[in-house]
């Protein structure tokens, strides 16, 4: 089959098994766990098929995989939509393909497939379990009963939203234009909201899905703007139209009133915030830590394989943009803001993970620190870098939340076991032990947490950080350095607290000592992961790096920069930052199993600090300064005053008017004329004539006689001596 | 020949002595007898009108005619409905038939 074919052909079969498992096979939870599957290795055998022909194609990033059809007439010309698979793309779509395709299958063991009906199970909760015969241990006391973990109530929709979620990112990678590309973008929003809110029995799952969609929307209208504004400047939103050095450098030069800002850096900077929303940076970042109320599949969905993957994608798509007028030493405005937010971001959010105690959150804010490394790289222009630590945090973050989903399903199990379910089977300060008990989630855990803490030389996470940290160092961009570096330390340190936290000394609860090891179809996926943490970094070291450079050629930097029309340079080698991060990593490693080997409780915590603990505050202050206000704007200005006062008031004054000419009509019209003169005055009338002519209807005949008679001469008479006489 | 008034001045006659009859007899039979005589009073007077106007018009005649076959059926139906109501009420005097009294 032509590439070309193939690549149209990838995104549909998650998108045929979302209907499929909508409209048809619903009731059928194996059959629509097949189809959602089976759908997911159609596109990741197509995109493997893709990616090993992009591979071996000679300078694909001139002439990459394209084909475009005219889809929407706008007058003289149409929007055209096509797919494009250049380096770039093609490197994205591999990670893609293995990580959805990894958690489709995690997914079956997760909602506890194969497993009873829960006794007490309803749709729109997590599964309660369920109680079973036990056969095993007839002479046990209080045996006889048993309490095993129940399937998800509503498992095939789970299945139908993956299956969508799995269509909009890959068409957004697919997209050779910006409006199939925000298509896709916003497909994945709407599907984030239904599975953040997939257990919409709980009230915080609610609260979670609203909030990450409003956030998300702020940024999403900014970047549509930024859609628009492009295409009133260029007349295309087709990449390889607008990305040609002619457009680039018109729009450089084109001035904007705002802020002395050139067309394409206002352009730029627009979308980029619809990127701070959707890879949840500062200050747009609240949005992801809730969204941790999902089931943990979609955790990993949102925050490694595909949304906050594509807020990240979608600066790297706009980097010719971005960087359109940069010189190579000054950054530009655009640039600058986007180094600056990422930075920031880094440091931000790592500072929050370290006191948080809920083991999936301490990975959200790792995400949201690891993206800020992503966007600063791409602000100071390494692009390489940025695209490498997508790929490889992609991979590991995967690996990390499906890890911590294998750690949180075993710890239900041992809350089913025991029976307590006050003890939060998310809280790391409940764990304790856990090496022992799940030994694939704890060795390959260990995997991902070193591949995130970039332990050095066998982690892909240490090339990939290690690359940014040269490249901002060796661009002269310290403050970006220094901030980076400190965010590493703090990134190893939390990962190093986690491990310990959840996975060595002793159990700390009697949940945790219960705690089992998972089915394959949750190791599997954890194994293949922690495989792609562990090599995918080979693929990008360094030339120049001592001992292992140039052994192994850099592909990575090779492929993945014939994507830009400048190749990008390799890096010279500077000691100081490969000293750095080997001193981040080990020192935060270090520290981070010093510290918390001994800590029991969360009092015995130092660095549970309120700020830390509590977000910097950012939750409480957005609720005092945007939700608040709405809140104030629609139930005192819009609903009492405006709907209640205004238009109330308006009603209220037509209606008593109108109905006081109704009642004067009534009163002086309708009961005294129509009513009592025509109405019962003629009745009456009838009446007393009747009843006054009554006695002559006496029923003798002769007297009937006598009166026509006497009648008849009378009008005779009057008749006579009127017209006669 | 006998002038005209005095054919008229008879069947005002006729038709007075029928119209007192049915005033004041009690016995239906009577008062139809009393009809029958103003009805043939008005024969009279038809007849009369005919041989003293224009001979050659029929007009006269056939109203009479017309007016025999007239009475003859109504005398048919208002002598049955007398033995009608007689058998059903055992009598004829009309002041005692007085159903229709509201």
């Amino acid at each position: 089959m032509a590439t070309e074919t193939l690549i149209w052909l990838i995104p549909l079969p998650p998108l045929l098994a979302f209907f499929l498992i909508v409209l048809f096979t619903n009731r059928n939870k194996a059959l629509s766990h097949t189809i959602g599957v089976g759908a997911a290795a159609l596109s990741w055998l197509a995109s493997m098929v893709v990616f090993f022909r992009a591979v071996g194609a000679e300078h694909l990033g001139g002439h990459p995989f394209a084909d475009s059809i005219p889809w929407l007439p706008t007058g003289d010309t149409f929007l055209k939509i096509g797919v494009l698979v250049d380096p770039v793309g093609a490197a994205v779509l591999f990670f893609v393909a293995w990580t959805i395709f990894m958690i489709f299958l995690y997914s079956v063991g997760y909602q506890n497939y194969g497993q009873p009906k829960g006794d007490h199970d309803v749709a729109g909760l997590p599964p309660h379990g369920a109680t079973v015969e036990d056969h095993g241990h007839p002479n046990k006391p209080g045996a006889g009963k048993h309490v095993v973990p129940s399937i998800e109530p509503m498992y095939s929709r789970f299945f139908a939203f993956l299956g969508l979620f799995a269509f909009g990112m890959y068409t957004l990678v697919l997209s050779d234009n910006f409006l199939t590309f925000f298509v896709g973008w916003e497909i994945m929003g709407l599907c984030s909201y239904l599975l953040i809110g997939f257990w919409y029995g709980k009230p915080s799952a609610r609260a979670a899905m609203i909030k990450a969609f409003m956030t998300t929307r702020v940024g999403d209208v900014f970047m549509l703007l930024g859609i628009s504004f492009l295409y009133s400047a260029t007349g295309t939103l087709s990449f390889r139209e607008i990305f040609t050095e002619e457009t680039l450098h018109i729009l450089a030069a084109t001035m904007t009133p705002i802020m002395g800002l050139s067309a394409a850096g206002l352009i730029a900077i627009l979308l980029f915030i619809g990127t701070v929303g959707k890879s949840a940076q500062w200050p747009l970042h609240v949005w992801l830590p809730d969204a941790m109320e999902g089931p943990t599949p979609v955790s990993a969905m949102i925050h490694a394989a595909t949304m906050v993957s594509a807020g990240v994608y979608a600066v790297v798509r706009m980097f010719p943009l971005l960087t359109a007028g940069f010189n190579g030493h000054e950054l530009t405005t655009a640039m600058s803001v986007v180094a600056f937010i990422g930075a920031f971001t880094a440091l931000f959010a790592a500072t929050i993970a370290v006191a948080q105690n809920d083991i999936k959150r301490v990975l959200a804010y790792s995400t949201i620190s690891q993206l800020g490394f992503m966007i600063a790289a791409l602000g100071i222009g390494a692009y390489v870098a940025a695209v490498f630590h997508l790929i490889t945090h992609a991979f590991f973050k995967a690996l990390l939340f499906l890890g911590s989903g294998s750690v949180i399903h075993g710890m239900e199990h041992g809350v089913l076991h025991t029976g307590n379910h006050h003890v939060d089977p998310q809280d790391m300060f409940n764990m304790g032990g856990l090496r022992r008990k799940m030994p694939i989630t704890f060795w390959t855990f260990l995997i991902g947490g070193f591949a995130l803490s970039g332990f050095p030389i066998i982690t892909a996470g240490f090339w990939s950080k290690d690359e940014i940290l040269a490249d901002a160092f060796g661009h002269g961009h310290m403050a970006v350095f220094i901030t980076l570096a400190v965010a590493a330390f703090m990134t190893a340190f939390y990962t190093m607290r986690q491990i310990t936290l959840t996975f060595l000394g002793e159990p700390r609860t009697k949940e945790a000592e219960h705690a089992q090891e998972n089915k394959w179809t949750m190791t599997v996926p954890l194994m293949v992961l922690a495989f792609f943490a562990v090599t995918y970094g080979w693929v990008g070291i360094p030339e120049h790096f001592p001992l292992l450079g140039g052994l192994v050629p850099n592909w990575f930097h090779e492929f993945v920069g014939s994507t830009l029309a400048e190749h990008p340079e390799a890096l010279e080698f500077n000691v100081i930052p490969l000293l750095t991060s080997l001193f981040v990593a080990l020192g935060g490693l270090f520290f981070g199993w010093l510290v918390y080997r001994k800590v029991q409780a969360p009092a015995q915590d130092r660095l549970q600090i309120p700020v830390l603990k509590n977000k910097w505050y950012f939750d409480e202050a957005y609720d005092f300064l945007f939700v608040q206000p709405a809140y104030w704007f629609s139930e005192t200005f819009v609903s009492a005053w405006m709907d209640k006062g205004f238009i109330d008031g308006i009603l209220h004054l037509f209606g008593p008017t109108t109905n006081g000419i109704g009642a004067a009509i009534r009163n002086y019209f309708d009961v005294p004329v129509v009513n009592r003169f025509f109405g019962d005055g003629t009745a009456d009338a009838a009446q007393w004539v009747g009843r006054n002519l009554r006695p002559i209807q006496t029923g003798r005949v002769q007297q009937y006689f006598m009166l026509a008679l006497v009648v008849f001469i009378v009008i005779g008479a009057a008749l006579y001596y009127l017209l006669l006489a | 020949m006998i002038p005209l008034s005095w054919y008229l001045i008879l069947s005002a006659g006729l038709f007075s002595i029928g119209l007192f009859g049915v005033l004041t007899r009690r016995n239906a039979v009577a008062i139809l007898l009393g009809v029958e005589l103003m009805l043939n009073s008005v024969n009279v007077n038809l007849a009369a009108f005919w041989r003293y106007g224009d001979v050659n018009q029929m007009a006269g005649q056939v109203f009479a005619i017309v007016v025999f076959a007239v009475a003859a059926a109504e005398v048919a139906v208002g002598l049955a409905l007398v033995i009608s109501v007689y058998r059903k009420r055992n009598t004829v005097i009309a002041d005692e038939i007085d159903l229709m009294k509201w």
